[in-house]
């Protein structure tokens, strides 16, 4: 085990370098440049801000220039905020989306695998099709239509909670960015189990079980969850950190100091060192996510084993 | 029924049920005014600066030679008071004894030949480094050719200082009101380096004083007791919140979660005139939206009756009636109304009748060789952003009877600046919002070669008399030979100015002491709040 995960972290040096180096020339393909905006420069001042951030050197000189810092940890700084550096950008916003985040992964497990669960047990029933349309409209209704009716129902016209800002991190100003950020969550997660679960319980050792004479909960609770897991877990890897790593629209209608703007603003504003330094940090996320859920896999199903 | 109309249908429903404002920001007894404050800010460094909102900020931590009372006119700053030599070419500005840095040590003339020297350093790539060329060697320093010491600035004495200008600038004065030209601390800046804006590190001699900065959650700044008027400053505290949607501004104005906002959404003004009528504030400032020409070498808008004839067709209470919504100025000029001391020029068109323009423009657009049977094609290029989007559709809807069939083409605004730098467009949005007021700062965007003349429009006639009046000491002859440079602009028809800019904002109804003003600056200091 332990030498199949060092195995794994060592593949993902290659994985990694090639992303690194797709993203660092795709951005430098994209037309325009970190300063062009509405006030065009004199020539002169345009001139000494390529020789600050040295734009000046041939292209392969900033790809080793860049990847040498990198590999002392040195993303450098952001073009845009100017006063942080990308590590401190990174480092100041990633707590904060990984709360947001995680608290909403935790709920939509919460509420999305009972109700996965229930839809499969109770199959083509009233309870199968309230869920399921529900999740359809959960998977349906976009967070940037959901997060500012919640603002403005919650926060502005009943009053219940903040319509915005983050308080640092106190419980009501987290209320509406998790849910809504797990809405849609929880209706993948159902589906998901749903379909798994129906799954699991044709099968062979299902068919089994129920011979020996147990009853449907012992069935379901000690023989079915544990398989049916299996997917919902596969999906949560790359979900986990695709979440954890922000949503820039939970961030901008909430007023949320989270990364996940970092991603899109970034690249529309051509900062190339904080979109580098951003798909750096989730490269190596998804890459941990995904060994961590095979680690867990092998927990969950007996079958699976990573002898070497 | 849309999407769109669905959302706009369930957000109706909703706004019924509104209750009222939330009460005063006066907390245990202290006053803190929350400032929902556009973007987050890319600095705190006044000479690295670029943003409006950054200079909401900066204008609150740091006070330059002159500041602004709440209406937005110049008041003496740092500087109690200055003279001009009789040439116009040479300044002595006499320090305040009073003023102070937040760490007690005195604000001297030093400290501002050091920010100025700083900022027109090439090491530190200021974008705004520009704006400090009228002073005498300024743009040579900029480009490295000479050393910072050249620069025309000296300190005489620790509350003297002597400014030489390369020639006299009208509205040097006014500039000074910019952050780029507020004095910094030296000894912070040698201690942190980058690092100085940080809280802690960061030395201000404004009213307020940095005491928070967490990227992208707020900025707080507490009352500066050091500073000179401190005794007049009745705010405890600034916070400002970067809340870049404008949705969110007005939900968290609504729920009393901030006493400020500085935009509305497009789509809720009319709600929010009838709404929050108490609250809202619509006055021109001094910006103008308008659309560059191309007339570089080969391009079909070379001809000037083309472009006029684009002008003519223009129906711009249309636009800013129908989609804009904002009941904005018609431009038939550049230089916005509201600028001061300046009585400028308007199209010769703009008394005619609609039927007689489009007549014209019909008849100029055949003499071109276009009409309905020979279409003449244009691209017209603009930022996304779904607030300005259906503009171009207006216009090219407002020109297909003539003959004009116009491409629509959006792209981001990187992509979009750059092309506008390259001069690979025809027509391209080009809005323009005055760093100072006075008229030049618009009319000197179509000077030949200069950065942001988009256009590529070049009148030797033009440049001369933009020449004439920098080098024009007396203030109203000055502006008559500016009037006399637009006259020329506009007859060449070189733009398509479509409105100047309204500009609204929400402001809680206890806040008292803020004053809508052209040029949009809002101190926080002059503001307090009462109880109702």
């Amino acid at each position: 085990m332990l030498i199949y995960t060092l195995k794994r972290l060592l593949q993902a040096v290659p994985t990694l370098l090639i992303v690194i180096t797709i993203s660092f020339f795709l951005m430098r393909v994209a037309p325009g440049g970190p300063f062009d905006g509405e006030r065009q420069l004199p020539p002169e001042i345009e001139a000494n801000l390529m020789a600050a951030y040295h734009l000046d050197e041939p292209l392969p000189m900033q790809y080793l220039r860049y990847m040498g810092n990198l590999l002392q940890g040195d993303f450098g700084p952001s073009f845009k905020y100017k006063d942080f550096s990308v590590t401190e950008l990174i480092m100041q916003g990633f707590p904060v989306s990984l709360e947001i985040g995680g608290l909403a992964i935790l709920l939509a497990l919460i509420i999305g695998l009972p109700l996965g669960i229930a839809a499969a047990i109770k199959r083509n029933s009233t309870v199968d099709y309230l869920v399921m349309g529900t999740a359809l409209t959960g998977i349906a209704v976009p967070n940037f239509v959901l997060a500012p009716i919640f603002a403005l129902v919650f926060g502005v016209l009943l009053g219940w909670l903040p319509a915005g800002g983050w308080n640092g991190g106190a419980l009501p100003n987290l209320v509406l960015p998790v849910v809504a950020l797990s809405i849609q969550q929880i209706a993948y997660i159902a589906r998901m189990m749903r379909a798994s679960m129906i799954e699991v319980l044709g099968s062979h050792f299902i068919r089994t079980a129920r011979a020996k004479g147990l009853n449907e909960g012992e069935v379901i609770f000690r023989h079915a969850i544990r398989p049916a897991l299996l997917p919902v877990m596969s999906y949560l890897g790359p979900a986990i950190a695709g979440i954890i790593t922000g949503s820039v629209v939970i961030e901008q209608i909430f007023g949320i100091p989270g990364i996940g703007r970092y991603f899109v603003q970034g690249a529309l504003n051509r900062d190339y060192t904080l979109v580098m330094g951003t798909v750096v940090f989730y490269g190596v996320l998804i890459v941990l996510m995904n060994l961590i859920v095979d680690l867990l896999y092998s927990a969950l199903d007996p079958q699976i084993r990573y002898d070497d | 029924m849309t999407i769109r109309q669905f959302i706009a249908g369930v957000g109706c429903a909703l706004i019924a049920l509104t209750p009222p404002l939330a009460a005063a920001a006066i907390e245990d007894g202290k006053q803190v005014l929350r400032r929902a404050n556009g973007a987050e800010p890319s600095t705190l460094d006044p000479q690295l600066a670029t943003g409006s909102w950054e200079s909401s900020i900066l204008i609150d931590l740091f006070e330059g030679l002159v500041a602004r009372d709440a209406a937005g006119n110049i008041v003496p700053g740092v500087a109690a008071s200055w003279e001009r030599s009789d040439d116009g070419l040479h300044y002595t500005f006499h320090l305040r004894e009073d003023a102070k840095w937040s760490d007690g040590e005195p604000v001297t003339a030093g400290d501002f030949v050091y920010a100025w020297r700083r900022i027109l350093s090439p090491a530190l790539a200021a974008p705004y480094a520009y704006m400090l060329f009228p002073i005498q060697g300024a743009e040579a320093v900029n480009r490295g050719d000479q050393p910072v010491d050249t620069l025309g600035v000296t300190a005489s004495d620790p509350h003297t200082l002597e400014v030489t200008l390369e020639r006299p600038t009208g509205y040097f004065i006014d500039m000074l009101g910019h952050p780029s030209t507020f004095p910094v601390p030296e000894r912070a800046i040698d201690t942190y380096g980058s690092d100085w804006t940080k809280p802690g590190n960061l030395i201000s001699n404004g009213a307020f004083t940095l005491s928070e900065w967490v990227s992208h959650d707020h900025i707080a700044a507490t009352r500066n007791p050091e500073f000179h008027d401190a005794e007049n400053v009745a705010l405890d505290e600034v916070r400002f919140l970067p809340i870049d949607d404008a949705r969110a501004a007005l939900n968290r104005f609504r729920a009393g979660e901030v006493d400020m906002a500085d935009s509305v959404p497009q789509g809720r003004i009319e709600w929010a005139r009838e709404n929050l009528s108490e609250a809202l504030h619509e006055a021109p400032i001094l910006a103008t939206f308008y659309f560059a020409f191309n007339q570089r070498d080969g391009s079909v808008l070379n001809d000037r009756r083309i472009r006029e004839a684009l002008n003519l067709a223009l129906r711009r209470q249309v636009i800013t009636r129908q989609i804009t919504r904002l009941d904005q100025p018609s431009a038939f000029s550049l230089v916005p109304t509201a600028i001061s001391d300046y009585d400028g020029p308007r199209f010769a068109f703009v008394d005619d009748t609609m039927d007689e323009r489009l007549a014209r423009a019909r008849a100029l657009l055949e003499a071109a060789g276009y009409g309905p049977q020979n279409p003449l094609h244009l691209t017209l290029d603009t930022i996304t952003n779904p607030d300005t989007k259906r503009i171009p559709v207006a216009l090219a809807a407002m020109w297909k009877p003539l003959g004009v069939e116009v491409t629509l083409q959006n792209s981001d605004a990187a992509v979009y600046y750059a092309k506008l730098r390259q001069g690979d467009f025809q027509i391209g949005m080009a809005p323009w919002i005055a760093d100072y007021d006075d008229a030049s700062n618009f009319l000197d965007l179509f000077h030949t070669g200069v950065p942001n003349n988009h256009s590529g429009y070049s009148n030797s006639e033009y440049d001369s008399l933009m020449d004439e009046a920098a080098n024009t000491l007396d203030a109203s002859g000055r502006s008559a030979t500016m009037a006399r440079a637009e006259r020329v602009l506009l007859d060449d028809y070189a733009l398509l100015p479509l409105y100047f800019y309204i500009k609204l904002a929400l402001v809680s109804p206890t806040l008292e002491g803020w004053e809508a003003n052209p040029m949009d600056d809002h101190p926080s200091r002059w503001m307090h709040f009462t109880e109702h």
